[in-house]
């Protein structure tokens, strides 16, 4: 074994309003984030690295209680992105509750948490925000890799500012929802908003809508796995003799039942509610009247993977996106992984992921 | 040594010109060509494993089945297109071919040649489907679906007004040029290679 890396994450205080889409603004914005390696002196080796719906600034090495980053196996000497060479930088989103401002934060002017008064944000404002920390670094270069939600936000990097991304990483993601995923994220708000405990989003001193949160949690880790993925995991299988009434019986029952469970303890219900309502609403293709129009200045290379599996951001999803940059001609490079994983796949097959994201990032020089 | 088809593939194509290669497998071809001509390259593949090892070549590939023809390519944005050893695997040639010529300004297409002696002797004299170094697949599970001759790659051109532009025809390591009687290179010749273009 090498050398364990530990890493703290660390707040920066935002100067000045943030002006978000929605013509709202927001001050005393705070984003929580953590680096990996060493920026060099040109200020150009610098890769950010995007969450997804519900990840944080921890995206790799070992935090004070232990715990590896979400994306630890990517991330780190020799790895996929590779500190030894690059300066990996993760942040939480805006909207989140990790550590960057979102609707448990306290509002200045109420001194009490946003709750339902925080605006709704997009994922133009979440980028908008990362700005904000590169800008702080003062890098001049820009490497953009996110999965899913994370994604997206690499793909409005990549529209947003032409000039400063040389390189964009798009896994398992979509230039936007389709009706099917909005659906999904549409019940998910909805398990929240009529928790009894929700209280139109004022619960942070008294009990959270933890039925709420935690079914939201169960409907999407349905769509995080696929038929296969669920077959192989659970089958048919009981947990033990069946109850004969309606409480736990079978393994996929106990598993997101779990998964529900232990999510509350690490999100906030508001936070959910936005950032869902953020990817619902991401849509460069209606924004700029294609996709074409919106990748026009770019000057990027482009890797895009899906997975085959993955039926909530589908291989077609993908290829509009590539379809588009092929069509201006842009470098792009797209393979569809086989994978019995699902959606799940971006964080679990990081072999094949980390053989084509280091080849790739080796031509950038 | 260098495969001699790469040999004559790579000297066909002009320096720092566009290429896109179409069924580009693994790139050996693409990576030559970027090496030796310097050119801005695409690669597209169909089977995951061999754009994985493209991808690893330092390569730009897009892995897409080429008889879906090529929609999000625009007209004549790409100086070359490379169909190498890939013509007569495809479903649909008469789709490729055409949509290759759209793209590209020129292309170089190369195949085996079904009429070549030792493939016709093969199947006068065992009356079984011709197998040697350049068709080593069984009736069965070839990916050949199309093999085509010499001649009839002369008369598809023909009848859609393709332009070829140059000829060479290849029998073992050695390589002969487009004046060579085209029924005498049809027999002799294990391999072709033409430049053709449409406008």
């Amino acid at each position: 074994m090498g050398i364990t890396n530990f890493v703290e994450t660390k707040i920066l205080k935002v100067e000045g309003n943030l002006e978000l889409k929605s013509g709202k603004t927001l001050s005393n914005v705070e984003i929580a984030y953590e680096t990996y390696g060493k920026l060099n002196e040109d200020k150009d080796n610098a890769i950010l690295v995007l969450h997804a719906l519900t990840g944080d600034a921890h995206a790799a090495f070992l935090d004070k209680n232990n715990k590896p980053g979400w994306w630890d196996d990517m991330i780190g000497p020799n790895k996929a992105f590779d500190t030894n060479k690059y300066f990996v930088i993760s942040s939480n989103i805006l909207g989140g509750c990790k550590g960057t401002t979102g609707p448990s934060s306290i509002n200045p002017k109420t001194n009490k948490p946003y709750a339902l008064e925080f605006p709704v944000i997009t994922i133009e404002d979440i980028v908008k925000l990362q700005k904000k920390l590169i800008d702080y670094f003062g890098i001049k270069k820009l490497i953009v890799a996110g999965g899913s939600m994370g994604g997206m936000q690499a793909l409005e990097w990549a529209i947003r500012y032409p000039e400063i991304i040389t390189n964009t990483i798009i896994i398992a993601s979509s230039a936007r929802l389709n009706a099917q995923s909005i659906a999904f994220n549409a019940v998910a708000r909805n398990a929240i908003l009529s928790d009894k405990n929700f209280n139109n989003g004022n619960y942070y001193d008294s009990v959270h809508p933890e039925q709420g949160l935690s079914i939201a949690r169960m409907i999407g880790h349905i769509t995080y796995l696929c038929e296969d993925a669920m077959l192989k995991k659970f089958g048919r299988e009981f947990k033990g003799d069946p109850s004969f009434d309606f409480g736990i019986d079978f393994q996929v029952e106990s598993y997101l039942e779990h998964q529900g469970r232990v999510f509350v303890d690490r999100f906030d219900a508001n936070s959910y509610l936005y950032i869902t309502k953020a990817i619902d609403y991401y849509d460069p293709v209606e924004e700029f009247g294609g996709l074409q129009n919106a990748f026009k200045n770019s000057n990027s290379r482009f890797l895009i993977i899906s997975f085959s599996t993955d039926w909530l951001f589908t291989t077609e999803q993908s290829k509009q996106i590539v379809n588009a940059l092929i069509n201006l001609n842009k470098d792009v490079s797209f393979v569809e992984l086989e994978s019995k994983c699902g959606h799940d796949a971006f964080l679990l097959e990081f072999e094949a992921q980390t053989k084509i994201i280091k080849s790739f990032l080796k031509e950038e020089a | 040594m260098l495969n001699l088809n790469y040999k004559i593939v790579c000297s066909l194509i002009d320096e720092n010109s566009s290429v896109l290669d179409l069924g580009c497998g693994e790139g050996n071809l693409l990576r030559l060509l970027r090496k030796t001509k310097n050119v801005k390259g695409l690669g597209i593949e169909i089977d995951e494993n061999s754009v994985l090892s493209a991808l690893q070549k330092g390569l730009s590939v897009v892995q897409k089945d080429l008889d879906k023809g090529l929609d999000e390519f625009q007209d004549k944005s790409y100086d070359w297109a490379v169909l190498n050893q890939t013509l007569q695997s495809t479903k649909d040639p008469e789709l490729v071919m055409s949509e290759m010529l759209r793209v590209a300004k020129k292309a170089v297409v190369s195949f085996p040649n079904f009429a070549y002696w030792r493939v016709r002797f093969y199947l006068f004299l065992k009356g079984k489907m011709p197998k040697y170094k350049k068709l080593p697949y069984e009736w069965y599970n070839t990916p050949n679906v199309h093999l085509l001759t010499i001649s009839d790659f002369f008369e598809f051109c023909k009848k859609r007004d393709i332009k070829i532009e140059k000829s060479l025809y290849l029998k073992r390591h050695k390589v002969a040029s487009g004046f060579l009687m085209r029924n005498i290179a049809n027999f002799l010749s294990e391999e072709a290679v033409f430049v053709i273009s449409k406008n």
